[in-house]
C-alpha cells in the first residue's frame, strides 16, 4: 500500500472510532452549549447596548457571533489532550503505538474527531444567532465553508492540546497549562473586538494568533454582509499550515506518552 | 503436527537480544541484557519491582529506544525496522488497553483495520477471535461492563487478531482472581498450540511461571541473573527440594525496597482495582 493512502486510511479509522465513542456520551454535548449561550446572551447583549465597540457597519452582536463560535471551538479543543493522558494512564496509547499505525495518523485522526465533535457548537451558535436577530448568510457554500473552518480550527487547537499533553503527561499539570493558555489566545484575537482598536503590541500578537484567522474566516462566511480583513485564502493558508506543523510536531512527541 | 510445535523443534530463534541497555540519566534500568527465545516458546521474565522487566518489554515492542545494544524480533531490528517489528508482534500492556466506551466487537474491528487485515477476512477473523477467547455472546456489549477476566481475554484477542509471531504480555494476570487467571492461561496456551505464537511475558506469580513456561529468565537490577527451565534453575541451587521460590529469592534477592517507583506501584494497583 502506498504510504500516503495508508496514512489517510488510518487517519479515518482513528476518527471513526473516536466518534463511535460519542454515541454513549451525550451529556457532554449539552453542557458544552452553555458557555456560548452565556457569552452571546449576556456579554453580547450588554456590550451591544453600550455601543462602546466600534465594529463598523455591522452591529456588535453580529460581530461577536462568529467570534463566540470560534471561542467555543477553542475552549472545547484546547482541553482535548486530557483524553490522551487518560488513555496513557490506562494502556491504550501504548497499544496503539505498538501497532504499525503511522504516528501522524494517530494524531490527525484524533484531531479530526475533535473537529467533528465541535460541530455541535456551530449548531448552538447558529440557533442563538437566529434568536438574537443576527443577519446570517444561508447560502449552502457559505455554510459548507463554516463547517470546514470549524472542523479545521478544532483540529488545529486539539492537536496543540495533544502536544501539551505529550509534554506535561499528567492531568494536574495539563489542566493548569490549559487554563493559562485559553484566555490569552482568546483575548489576543479579534473574537470580541476588532484588531483596529487594539494597542500596537497586542495587534502584533493577534496577527500571530491562528485564532484571529479562524475568526476572520468564520465572520466572512457566517454573516450576510461582512468582508474578510486578511483575505480568505490567507485565512485558509494560515489555518492549514499551522495544523500541518502541529500534526508534524505531535507525531514526533506522541511516542513520549509510552515511555 | 501444529506449526507451533514444528517451529519449536526446529528451534527457530524468533527473539534475539544482544547487550540491550537502557539508561535513564544515571540509572541503568536494563544492563547489557543478552538472551534469545525460540519460536513457539513460552518464555517468562521474572524479577522484583524495578528489575527492568517492563523497560525490556517496552524496548522489544519499539515503545522505547534502547541506549545501546540491539534486538531482533521475528528477524527485524527494533532500532532500524520498527514498523516491521510492529507488524510481527502483539502487545498486551499491564494496564487496561481496550476502550471501555466501545463494544468488544468495535475494539477488535479498529485493530483489524489498523493492521490491514484484508477487508473480506475481517469479520471472520473477529468472529474467530471472539469465539477463541470465549467472548462470542459478549461481543456486542460495551467493554465498560466486562469483568476483569473478560477484559484481559479481549485484550489478548485484540493483540493476536493479526496472528503475530510473538506476543508480549506485561503481567497478564495481575489483579485477576484464580479462576480468571486459569482461563486466561488456557487461552494463551491454546494460542501457542494452534498458531505457534511465541509468548514472552513478565509476571510476579511464580506458580504461573512454573506451570506454563518452557524457560524462565530472572532479572535483578537490570541484569539477567538466571536463565533456564524451571527444573534447571531449581537444580542450580545445589542439593534437592528447592522450589522456584527459593530460586527467586536467591537471584532476585529479598530486595524489598530496591525498586518500583510511586507511579509504577500506583498504576499496578489501579489496574488491579479496575480488573478486580
Amino acid at each position: 500500500m502506498h504510504p500516503l493512502t495508508g496514512f489517510v486510511e488510518k487517519t479515518f479509522v482513528i476518527t471513526e472510532f473516536e466518534l463511535r465513542k460519542l454515541r454513549h456520551d451525550f451529556t457532554e454535548l449539552v453542557t458544552r452549549a452553555l458557555q456560548p449561550a452565556l457569552w452571546l446572551l449576556i456579554f453580547g447583549q450588554v456590550f451591544s447596548r453600550s455601543g462602546a465597540m466600534h465594529t463598523g457597519n455591522i452591529p456588535y452582536l453580529d460581530f461577536i457571533a462568529p467570534g463566540i463560535l470560534a471561542q467555543s471551538v477553542l475552549f472545547v479543543a484546547i482541553f482535548y489532550g486530557i483524553n490522551v493522558i487518560w488513555e496513557r494512564d490506562l494502556g491504550i496509547v501504548q497499544k496503539f503505538l505498538a501497532s504499525p499505525t503511522p504516528r501522524a495518523a494517530l494524531v490527525l485522526g484524533k484531531g479530526f474527531s475533535a473537529g467533528i465533535r465541535t460541530l455541535s457548537q456551530a449548531v448552538v451558535v447558529y440557533g442563538l444567532s437566529l434568536l438574537l436577530g443576527v443577519k446570517l448568510n444561508w447560502s449552502p457554500l457559505a455554510l459548507l465553508n463554516v463547517l470546514v473552518v470549524v472542523v479545521l480550527a478544532a483540529t488545529l487547537f486539539s492537536t496543540f492540546s495533544l502536544i501539551i499533553a505529550c509534554i506535561v503527561k499528567t492531568r494536574e499539570r495539563f489542566m493548569g497549562v490549559g487554563q493559562v493558555l485559553t484566555m490569552p489566545l482568546f483575548f489576543a484575537s479579534n473574537a470580541i473586538y476588532p484588531t483596529a482598536i487594539m494597542p500596537g503590541w497586542l495587534k502584533i500578537v493577534s496577527h500571530l494568533n491562528p485564532l484571529t484567522y479562524v475568526v476572520d474566516a468564520l465572520r466572512t462566511f457566517m454573516l450576510a454582509d461582512s468582508t474578510s480583513s486578511f483575505g480568505l485564502s490567507r485565512d485558509y493558508a494560515v489555518i492549514l499550515a499551522t495544523t500541518a506543523i502541529l500534526v508534524f510536531i505531535g507525531a514526533r512527541l506522541y511516542p513520549r506518552l509510552a515511555s | 503436527m501444529s506449526p507451533g510445535l514444528a517451529g519449536f523443534l526446529m528451534s527457530d530463534i524468533v527473539l534475539e537480544i544482544k547487550t540491550l541497555t537502557r539508561r535513564f540519566g544515571a540509572f541503568t534500568a536494563v544492563d547489557a541484557l543478552t538472551l534469545s527465545v525460540n519460536a513457539g516458546e513460552v518464555f517468562g521474565l521474572l524479577g522484583s519491582n524495578g528489575a527492568g522487566k517492563t523497560t525490556t518489554i517496552k524496548m522489544l515492542t519499539t515503545l522505547l529506544p534502547p541506549s545501546s545494544g540491539e534486538a531482533r524480533v521475528a528477524g527485524f531490528s527494533i532500532t532500524n525496522q520498527a514498523v516491521e517489528v510492529r507488524r510481527a508482534i502483539g502487545y498486551v500492556p499491564q494496564a487496561i488497553s481496550v476502550d471501555g466506551s466501545l463494544t468488544g466487537y468495535e475494539n477488535l474491528l479498529i485493530f483489524a483495520k489498523l493492521y490491514d487485515l484484508p477487508h473480506s477476512e475481517q469479520q471472520a477473523r473477529i468472529r474467530e477471535a471472539l469465539e477463541f477467547m470465549g467472548l462470542t455472546v459478549d461481543g456486542g456489549r460495551l467493554v465498560g461492563e466486562y469483568s476483569g477476566g473478560m477484559v484481559r481475554r479481549l485484550e489478548i484477542a485484540q493483540s493476536t487478531l493479526h496472528r503475530p509471531r510473538v506476543l508480549f504480555l506485561d503481567e497478564p494476570t495481575v489483579g485477576l482472581d484464580p479462576i480468571a487467571r486459569d482461563a486466561v492461561w488456557k487461552h494463551l496456551i491454546d494460542l501457542r498450540t494452534n498458531y505457534g505464537t511465541t509468548l514472552f511475558f513478565t509476571t510476579h506469580y511464580l506458580e504461573e511461571a512454573q506451570s506454563y513456561c518452557d524457560r524462565i529468565a530472572i532479572m535483578h537490577m537490570g541484569k539477567l541473573d538466571a536463565l533456564g527451565t524451571c527444573k534447571e534453575l531449581e537444580a542450580s541451587l545445589g542439593g534437592s527440594g528447592h522450589t522456584l521460590n527459593d530460586v527467586f529469592v536467591q537471584y532476585a534477592g529479598s530486595a524489598l525496597d530496591s525498586g518500583g517507583n510511586f507511579r509504577d506501584v500506583g498504576a499496578e494497583r489501579a489496574t488491579a482495582q479496575r480488573l478486580g
